[in-house]
């Protein structure tokens, strides 16, 4: 036990003193080992690299807005404004972010019978989101004329949103396909059509509808 | 006009007002110059790789690069000619100093040493359809800040979903990893107006998590999640709901 603890203390001891031993010839031997006037046999070949973020503006988000209409099914078809937002990943992806709105006419029995109002006026309005993902399918250009091409795309879109009609809330698919041709570096027209899919009970049966948007727009690269 | 409408629209317009000003402003500044260092660079016609090549510039020409979209560039040589170049011939590009120009696009390394995720999914709540719109921050490539917003759309009622927790990555390396998370969060939940009138509820939840997610590219996730809920009500006992999606997530 004894013995055990002097050696311990001894280790210790050896170990500390062993510690700045190193340390002190590296402080004050070193530059005695390395004379001034004595050459430097290897240069280093390696320069350090600067690289600099170049300030381009990258010009990824698209934000625009379009008017065309909607043909609300058993509702006849209606004027149709709303607002998109897109964001471009690669030169063949995107995701977008579309609004819409518009207001439901009368089905041809309301048109009929003359009085019978099957929906208030609140409940006519027709809003819908939807967020999908886009693929440019077709890229090319639309030629005016012989001097003129603009650069173009067909795209599809595949997404999925809600839509509100006749008071609730409708889990929508939305398929669509367009045509976006740039007017200049940052300014595109576009034409789509897209369709919006949903269940709904409205008249008494549980039924898919099929609403389809005919839409022209215009939107800026920024 | 419906309020949904109105602010996207709004921001819309801001967002066309600022572009144009951005034009302006871009117009005022000197865009960079940049020397070739490839053999040559083509120069098409639009942002595309479906778009002729125009025009080529050898190396040692020096160019201007006036704006990016996505991986082209689009560039202006000495005489005037405009194009938009890849951005893998510009990679090796100098300033007139001499040093690297370094261009925004994704690197291998993105895949473990990105911090933000934003991503879009769908899937199942409890039998109702659900949107989701999902956000990360990686405070390390294994551990995800997330929070996510749902829209809950269902046969008999509606709701929204929103909740904040973290992740675990297992293997964030690897091309396909699983991983697991807890969190919690608000559920409110509307009956359908076409069903008697019974009355909106908001309730706290709290989920376990656990799911696989896969590299596409180096900006793409592929995401699926299991997700169960249990949602502390204010009856005797306490609701279990399942949740199933699939998204994809956009990293940066």
């Amino acid at each position: 036990m004894d013995r055990g603890l002097h050696v311990l203390l001894l280790t210790a001891l050896a170990t500390v003193a062993s510690l700045p031993g190193p340390a002190a010839a590296q402080a004050t031997g070193e530059p005695a080992a390395l004379p001034a006037q004595q050459p430097q046999v290897v240069e280093p070949a390696v320069k350090r690299r600067d690289v600099e973020p170049a300030a381009i503006d990258t010009e990824n988000f698209e934000a625009g807005a379009f008017v065309g209409t909607v043909s609300i099914e058993d509702f006849g078809s209606s004027l149709l404004y709303g607002a998109r937002i897109a964001y471009h990943f690669t030169e063949d992806l995107f995701a977008e972010a579309t609004v819409g709105s518009s207001k439901a006419g009368k089905t041809s029995y309301e048109e009929l019978s003359g009085s019978v109002e099957l929906l208030t006026d609140s409940e006519r309005q027709f809003t819908y989101y939807d967020l999908a993902l886009g693929w440019n399918a077709l890229p090319g250009e639309v030629f005016f004329g012989g001097k003129r091409a603009m650069p173009s795309a067909v795209y599809f879109t595949l997404g999925a949103g809600s839509t509100t009609f006749a008071g609730d809330d409708h889990f929508t698919v939305a398929l669509g396909a367009g045509l976006r041709v740039l007017a200049n570096d940052w300014i595109a027209v576009h034409l789509d059509v897209r369709d919006h899919v949903f269940q709904s009970d409205l008249l008494g049966k549980d039924k898919q509808t099929q609403n389809l948007q005919v839409g022209l727009g215009i939107t800026a690269f920024f | 006009m419906n309020r949904l409408v109105l602010r996207p629209l709004l921001a819309c317009c801001l967002a066309l007002f600022g572009a144009s000003h951005a034009a302006d402003a871009r117009a005022a500044k000197k865009p960079p110059t940049v020397v070739v260092q490839d053999a040559y660079a083509d120069m098409r016609s639009g942002p595309g790789r479906g778009f002729p090549a125009t025009y080529s510039v050898e190396r040692d020409a020096s160019i201007q690069l006036l704006r990016q979209r996505t991986d082209w560039i689009k560039v202006r040589t000495a005489n005037g000619r405009e194009g938009w170049v890849h951005r893998s011939q510009l990679e090796r590009t100098l300033t007139p100093g001499g040093a690297e120009v370094r261009l925004a696009g994704p690197v291998p390394a993105a895949r473990t040493e990105h911090r933000w995720e934003v991503g879009l999914a769908t899937g199942d709540f409890g039998g109702a359809n659900v949107i989701a719109v999902n956000g990360a921050y990686a405070l390390t490539p294994n551990l995800l800040a997330r929070a996510d917003v749902n829209h809950l759309l269902g046969s008999f009622s509606d709701g929204w979903l929103g909740t904040a927790g973290i992740a675990h990555v297992f293997m964030p390396s690897w091309r396909v990893s699983p991983f697991a998370g807890i969190g919690g969060g608000v559920l409110s939940i509307s009956p359908k107006a076409t069903l008697v009138q019974t009355e909106d509820r908001t309730d706290s939840t709290a989920y376990a998590a656990f799911g696989v997610r896969g590299f596409l590219t180096n900006r793409f996730l592929l995401q699926a999640e299991y997700r169960g809920y249990v949602v502390f009500t204010s009856r005797d006992e306490n609701e279990e709901i399942d949740e199933w999606t699939v998204g994809f997530t956009y990293f940066f």
